[in-house]
């Protein structure tokens, strides 16, 4: 069938830098560029461009640049391209429509409507590079109060087990499978590098980053691949993964080609064969369910490790997170509409639950007016982009935050949203052991590292700024935030007062 | 219900912000002395204050009815009056009471009409509830819910002396070099705004804790928040209200020894805690873990009192200043040397403290043993 | 009524209690516009900046406990203090002398460009925070017990000397953070130290002959001041804490 969806980007080489030397063909994975012996020129099929800018980086010359096609429809505010196209796409296919990475609709950003406090005059600024400045986060359930023995100053109280950070800054679940295994091998030595944690997601863990175990969180979702006693003895941490903001509600589906031998391994799923996570987790149909896996995993980690519940931020997510708590959750990870993912239907990704910022303050509003506030920590998932989305995610109220998409950009990424194809130019999302080799895990892990220390960097600036030098003096300190443009509603939500006010 | 948040805080800030000067005296061996010496103490720091509040408060001041509340109530209003005193009669037993004997002062203006009561809370707190709950419970509900009165002092054997004016008249006023204590605290306020309320002045005082600070502590809006799930109302947005809650909640409620509580309050940095024992890293971890949100973070000195022990403390990184001093029995503590020279030239001691170290006055055993100080249960 | 006891052309003594800072400093300013050249300060409690805005070489002898901000702004007055000195000491001070025959507390000699200030007990917090040089100037600190945190805090210039003779036998310095941010100036420092005490900007090294050169001549102006044995002070080996980069943050920022 003919397509009616003509070219998103248009290739423009410019012919007198061009020295045909084919790099932009071999680092193209969708078969833009094309070479041609005869005539001795580099063609392009811009069809197939997905503007993932690879070919633009490593041409020597730079004789390439992609941009959007000029290409117009009458202008239409309600049938706008996108939705013509998508249109289109199902009438070619009678398919539903798949994406990649985190929903791309202009929701309101809450982070561009907060602004952050300083000191001026009645207290002073500290000086985060002189001065001491603390980031360490201890993620975990903690008792109500301190109690010491009798007459003594010995402790009673004993804490429960705890997640140690350096910055409240984690790597979210990117599962091997979707990612490859040099993506998760550069998270894993990351995290351990910096102090931190990543989340090996749902795929299981490669035994070769075992080592890694002090660092690693591990996932059990709906469709328990790769967990046995093991998997969860040497993690940090087990979370427990019901929902993603990408895809609330649905399951997932890793096509059987991208189960190539090691995901196999890892997985403990034959090679090839499609691997499928249910909806729901089946045993897990009410909260009550959800305290029997919590605790079915305390008993199987012997209560030496936190247990993480992870939701997708929806309508009522205040009152599901008083519940997680009530089940035993110790850590609560909250992940927004705005959350990535290797895969996910379009009409899910792009209009199911509520956006991160407001979430957040919701939860921790009503853990506080719950009494219960201590019992678990929050994780903020889904759209953190910069340092100053931590430092307000936190004065809203989150414990720390996973960042999912900034990590990948770190890596390469450019957010070309083309995960579910497998093809990531990139070597990202992908298993093809011909892209895969394109991160360098020395050089991934640096410019991982590099990015959580900029980011602690800038965090220490702003807590400074503020007059604060340890991070729980901000947590939850929504008097140091103030909203700009925000509706009386928003604002009552978000337990923030307006700029000026 | 009234809403005294409004009346302290007429701007509707996030707080309300001041600074100060600090002073405090306790005679450890229980002596009582007149408030003369802290007078002009305070009185030597009076460009650390700008005439919109000053206070003092003092322990030992009414030994003859230790065993009874005094509650000190400002009435702003002549119908707040004989509401209260209903409310009072209704929850209490009136032992005695009595307008607080002031005097005509330079710079006091349009002060509220000034009553104590030395009250017992037998017959009316119900069994099984402790007595200072009780107390405090009644207290909140007259600051909160009858207008015009406002309760600024009631502990035992103690009491508070504060409005707007500059320490010096305020004690004038107050008639302060009158009452003999063994433990003095005053203070001298430096508000950046002007809510000209006579109980937005400092020390604040729950029971017979009274809380004095200078600097302004920028975790306020999470200290507060914590503290407000356990109950309690900051009514006067003040930093120092929110250490007075702090100190209720981690020593009275909590349980906690005051050296304790400045951990909590001023906690060593996680590489310092690093250096210690393993058991002391346990314990300053688990307090950090537990009371992350009452670090009290950003410049703060203190002086926190109670019946037979006075406080003094500062932050982890020492933004405020504080010199303690001895001098025999007395321990001396202020925001600067000269006021204490001033009133004790020839000091066994004089030192800095370092930032989030407390320093601990305390009665001697013997002073409690002896019957001059009613020791607390 | 505070009264003037002695006053001749060149010598004025004053009883300063009672008296407010601005009173007191005016008297300052019109005894020496009027060429005293020795003034005796008794009774002083907390006055705030004395020796500011005293533009001639004046000694000045102070009885009592100055206020903060003694001899801030300060260009060239000489200030002896008969006991100890609170905050704010020789602040953004340009030229003169400061004597303390006690102790003085916290961010002494902040932001100093020149002069001379010697303290014969402890010190508080921030003692030396961003003290520079500049040209020919080059201010000098010189303390004889012991200082709390953040010493030398910033330091871009000058010289910074504590000798720790109020420490007992065996016990160390307690000041954490010395010299964090540290990008110019010396701290020779007697007495033990633990490398954690020290900010990460900081490099200890042994003395070399200029070093020598630098503190014998400081400990001996000292010792004249307080009438110690210099050489008894110099038997003990000294550190010297210098800046390891002169520009710390170099690869702070990425552009």
């Amino acid at each position: 069938m003919k397509t009616y969806i003509p070219p998103r980007f248009k290739v423009e080489r410019d012919q007198e830098r061009c020295i045909k030397c084919q790099v932009c063909v071999n680092q193209c994975s969708f078969s833009v560029h094309s070479y041609d012996a005869e005539v001795d020129e580099v063609f392009s099929r811009e069809e197939n461009c997905v503007g993932c800018h690879r070919c633009v980086i490593f041409c020597p010359t730079h004789a390439l640049n992609i941009c959007k096609t000029p290409l117009d429809y009458r202008e239409n505010a309600n049938w706008r391209p996108e939705i013509i196209e998508d249109i289109i796409r199902q009438a070619e296919s009678g398919g539903v429509l798949l994406t990649g990475m985190g929903n791309d609709k202009p929701y309101k950003v809450y982070w561009d409507h907060l602004v952050v406090n300083a000191s001026q005059v009645t207290n002073p600024s500290i000086d985060p590079l002189r001065e001491p400045m603390e980031l360490r986060t201890y993620l975990g359930r903690k008792p109500e109060r301190v109690e010491l023995e009798r007459g003594g100053l010995k402790l009673k109280t004993k804490v429960a087990p705890q997640l140690t950070i350096e910055a409240p800054i984690m790597f979210s679940a990117l599962s091997y499978g979707a990612v490859s295994l040099n993506v998760h091998e550069s998270l894993a030595r990351a995290a351990s590098e910096f102090g931190t944690l990543f989340n090996t997601g749902e795929g299981g863990l490669h035994r070769k980053l075992y080592k890694y175990g002090k660092n690693t969180i591990v996932q059990v979702a709906s469709g328990r691949y790769g967990v046995h006693s093991e998997y969860l003895d040497v993690a940090a941490a087990v979370e427990i993964k019901i929902g993603q903001g990408a895809k609330p509600g649905i399951g997932g589906h890793l096509p059987g080609e991208k189960v190539s031998a090691e995901v196999s391994a890892t997985r403990m799923i034959p090679a090839g064969t499609d691997a499928l996570s249910p909806a729901p987790h089946h045993d897990i149909y009410s909260i009550e369910d959800l305290s029997q896996l919590i605790y079915a995993l305390k008993e199987a980690t012997n209560y030496t490790k936190p247990i993480i519940v992870k939701i997708a931020a929806v309508h009522n997510s205040a009152a599901i997170a008083s519940g997680m708590v009530r089940a035993g959750a110790d850590i609560i990870a909250l992940d927004g509409i705005r959350g990535s993912t290797g895969a996910a239907p379009k009409i899910i990704r792009d209009n199911v639950g509520i956006p991160i910022e407001l979430a957040i303050a919701a939860v921790d509003t009503r853990l506080r007016q719950e009494g219960i506030r201590h019992q678990a920590s929050l994780v903020a998932a889904g759209g953190i982009r910069c340092a100053a989305d931590v430092v307000k995610a936190v004065a809203l109220g989150a414990d720390a935050v996973y960042i999912g998409t900034a990590a990948l950009i770190a890596l390469g990424c450019t957010v070309c949203q083309q995960c579910h194809t497998g093809k990531c130019a990139w070597g990202i999302c992908t298993t093809d052991l011909s892209l895969t080799k394109r991160i360098n895990p020395d050089i991934g892990t640096e410019r991982l590292v590099n990015l959580l220390r900029g980011w602690s960097h800038e965090i220490k600036d702003m807590l400074g700024g503020m007059g604060v030098n340890a991070l729980e003096s901000l947590r939850g300190n929504r008097l140091h935030l103030r909203a700009v443009g925000l509706s009386e509603k928003e604002m009552e939500i978000l337990g923030v007062r307006h700029a000026g006010d | 219900m009234k809403e005294l948040e409004r009346v302290n805080n007429p701007h509707g800030d996030d707080k309300v912000m001041d600074a100060c000067g600090l002073f405090g005296i306790i005679d450890t061996s229980g002596r009582r002395f007149s408030g003369e010496a802290v007078i002009q103490a305070i009185t030597n720091m009076h460009d650390r204050g700008n005439g919109l509040g000053g206070g003092f408060a003092a322990y030992g001041i009414y030994p003859e009815m230790a065993d009874h509340y005094c509650i000190h109530i400002m009435y702003a209003t002549p119908a707040s009056k004989p509401e209260t005193e209903v409310f009072l009669k209704r929850h209490f037993t009136i032992a005695q009471d009595e307008e607080v004997s002031t005097r005509k002062a330079r710079g006091i203006v349009k002060p509220p009409v000034l009553w104590r009561y030395f009250v017992a809370a037998e017959p009316h707190c119900p069994e099984g509830v402790a007595q200072d709950d009780y107390v405090i419970e009644r207290v909140m509900e007259i600051n909160t819910q009858i207008e015009g009165a406002f309760v600024f002092s009631s502990g035992k054997d103690m009491g508070v002396f504060k409005g707007v004016g500059f320490p010096e008249d305020i004690a004038d006023y107050f008639r302060v070099e009158e009452y003999k204590g063994y433990l003095w605290t005053a203070h001298s306020r430096f508000p950046t705004n002007t809510p000209g309320w006579w109980g937005g002045a400092h020390p604040f005082n729950i029971l017979d804790w009274t809380v004095s600070h200078n600097g302004e502590i920028s975790s306020y809006g999470i200290n507060r928040r914590y503290l407000e799930g356990f109950g309690y109302h900051c009514t006067m947005q003040t930093d120092t209200e929110v250490v007075a809650y702090a100190v209720d909640l981690l020593v009275r409620r909590h349980g906690l020894p005051i050296e304790i509580a400045a951990k909590v309050f001023a906690p060593p940095f996680w590489d310092q805690i690093a250096r210690l024992t393993d058991e002391e890293q346990e314990l300053c971890r688990t307090l950090r873990q537990v009371y992350a949100s009452l670090l009290l973070n950003g410049p703060f000195t203190v002086i926190i009192a109670h019946q037979g022990e006075m406080i003094g403390l500062t932050d982890r990184i020492r933004l405020r200043p504080l010199t303690a001093a001895v001098k025999g029995d007395r321990l001396y503590l202020s925001s600067e040397e000269a006021s204490i020279r001033l009133i004790e030239p020839d000091l066994d001691r004089a030192w800095i403290p370092m930032g989030g170290e407390p320093i601990v006055g305390r009665l001697k055993v013997k002073a409690v043993e002896k019957g001059k100080i009613k020791a607390r249960a | 009524m505070p009264e003037i006891n002695v006053s001749t052309a060149d010598m004025l003594s004053l009883d300063a209690r009672g008296l407010h800072y601005k009173e007191l400093n005016a008297r300052l300013r019109e005894a020496v516009a009027e060429g005293a050249t020795d003034i005796e300060l008794r009774n002083v409690f907390g006055q705030r900046y004395i020796g500011t805005d005293l533009d001639k070489p004046v000694n000045i002898h102070i009885y009592g406990t100055p206020g903060n901000d003694l001899g801030a702004f300060m260009d060239g007055p000489r200030i002896v203090v008969h006991g100890n000195a609170q905050d704010g000491c020789g602040n953004t001070m340009n030229e003169g002398e400061i004597v303390i025959h006690g102790h003085a507390g916290d961010i002494l000699g902040l932001s100093a460009r020149g002069g001379r200030i010697f303290v014969r007990e402890d010190v508080g917090y921030r003692v030396g925070i961003h003290m520079k040089e500049y040209q020919g100037k080059r201010p000098l600190v010189v303390v004889g017990g012991t200082a709390q945190d953040f010493l030398g805090e910033y330091m871009a210039g000058g010289v910074l000397v504590v000798l720790g003779l109020t420490l007992k036998e065996g016990e160390a310095h307690r000041a954490s953070y010395i010299g964090t941010g540290m990008h110019g100036g010396v701290i020779y420092l007697r007495g033990q130290v633990q490398p954690y005490q020290l900010g990460k900007e900081v490099g200890v090294a042994e003395l070399g002959e200029a070093d020598r050169g630098v503190l014998e001549e400081a400990v001996g102006q000292f010792c004249a001041h307080f009438g110690y044995d210099a050489g008894e002070i110099l038997k003990t080996p000294f550190s010297k804490l210098f800046p390891l980069y002169l520009r710390p943050y170099g690869r702070l920022y990425a552009y």
